[in-house]
Parts: structure tokens; sequence; C-alpha cells
């Protein structure tokens, strides 16, 4: 199941979601807002999603990611709006039979979110300028003036 | 001529200052409309990190396009 949502990531919460008898490994991956980027000094950040997208898209991963390594248990949970540094934006658990197939399909997952649904990140720096993360090439030839 | 919907998203929105048009274009395909966008909101180039998308379901940018349909303009995505 993948969700988008517009408050604070519950971790503890999902990960006592994700029980299950015949699992003998667990495996999470956290995304947290951090201080810098590229050399800015980041205050914050500010998602935006695209969220029926975001679902349909993102439980295709999570199909595509049961069929490699076969799980018993999947879960992402996506952030929007703005984040305070530190904070939790991306939350993925996995329970499986092992840990093989718990470590290798969180991997696939957040790899495959970050590449493929429609969520894109504004960094808001100290400075007080902002911007587009993965914009820059956009900037330069297209939409952008 | 088709009428079209386009939506736009993160810098797409903010670039073109609405967050969605309808506009009646002879395009036959997805890229013939981002043509057509970035034309009228001033820009010259192509981008190969964009996606799209019509009618919500994900699309390439060969994929044909009908009268009524909605095309929604993804910039490069940074999930996570």
């Amino acid at each position: 199941m993948i969700e988008v949502s517009d408050a604070p990531i519950d971790t503890a919460a999902l990960q006592r979601s994700l029980t299950n008898p015949a699992a003998g490994g667990y495996c999470a991956f956290e995304g947290w807002v951090r201080n810098e980027n590229e050399g800015h000094k980041v205050h914050r950040l500010e998602y935006e999603a695209y969220e029926p997208l975001v679902i349909s898209e993102g439980e295709k991963v999570l199909a595509e990611a049961r069929e490699r390594f076969p799980y018993l248990e999947a879960r992402c949970v996506h952030r929007v709006g703005l984040l305070e540094l530190g904070e939790c934006a991306v939350w993925i658990g996995v329970a499986a039979p092992h840990r093989d197939e718990a470590f290798k399909a969180c991997r696939y997952i957040i790899d495959e979110i970050k590449v493929r649904l429609p969520i894109w990140k504004k960094e808001h720096y100290a400075s007080g300028d902002s911007g587009w993360v993965n914009c820059e090439r956009c900037a330069a030839h297209g939409f952008a003036d | 001529m088709k009428t079209i919907t386009v939506r736009y998203f993160a810098m797409f929105r903010e670039h073109a200052g609405v967050a969605e048009e309808t506009l009646r274009l002879d395009a036959r395909t997805a890229h013939d409309v981002f043509e057509s966008t970035r034309a009228r909101h001033g820009s010259t180039e192509p981008n190969g990190h964009c996606k799209v998308a019509i009618n919500d379901h994900m699309a390439d940018w060969d994929s044909p396009v009908n009268d009524g349909d909605t095309v929604l303009l993804f910039p490069p995505v940074a999930g996570g």
C-alpha cells in the first residue's frame, strides 16, 4: 500500500501494521530532510505530489518488488507540504520471510519511487531563495524563460 | 483542431502562471501539446527528463491525443 500524507509520519505505527507471523526479517528506509544540497544551505523542503498517479504508479512499483523479491507485507508513505530539517519525508517498510528479500525489496522500492512517481521537491534555502530539485535542465533549456 | 486541457505541475505551473488551461490545439501527440505549451509560455527546447500523462495514465511523448483529453505535464521528478 502506498499513501501520500500531509501529516508527520508515525513510523512506529506503520511498523506495527506490517506484523506478520511468517516474517523473519523486516527492513525500513526513512528519507529525512537534510540541511544542504549541492553546496546550498537548506532551510526546509516543500513536497508536491500528484496523488492519483503516485498511488497507481506506486502500486506498480510495490508489485514489481514483490515479483522480484517475494515479500509478505510492504507499505510506503510519502509526505507532501512544508517539511522542516530532520523530518521524515518518505518511509518504506518491508516484512519478508528472510532478510535478503526485505533489504532488496526496500531498496528497489525507494530507487523506483525516486525516478518514477510524480513528486516534486522545492528547496527553501537559508539565503531566502528557493529552487525545484532536478529542474536545472528545464531552467536552462526548456519551459522556464 | 482539438480541445485539450493541459495541467501543469511544480515548476511548470509556476512558469505558466496557471495550474490548468484549456486550449484549442492542432496536436497529434503529447509531444505536440508540450511543444505548443512551451511556445506559449516562452521557451525553446524539449526536455527528455520530463514525463507526461494523459487522462491520469502515464503516457509516452508519442502517445496520440484526442479531442477532450487532459494532458498532464510533469517536470523532472524528485521524490524521496
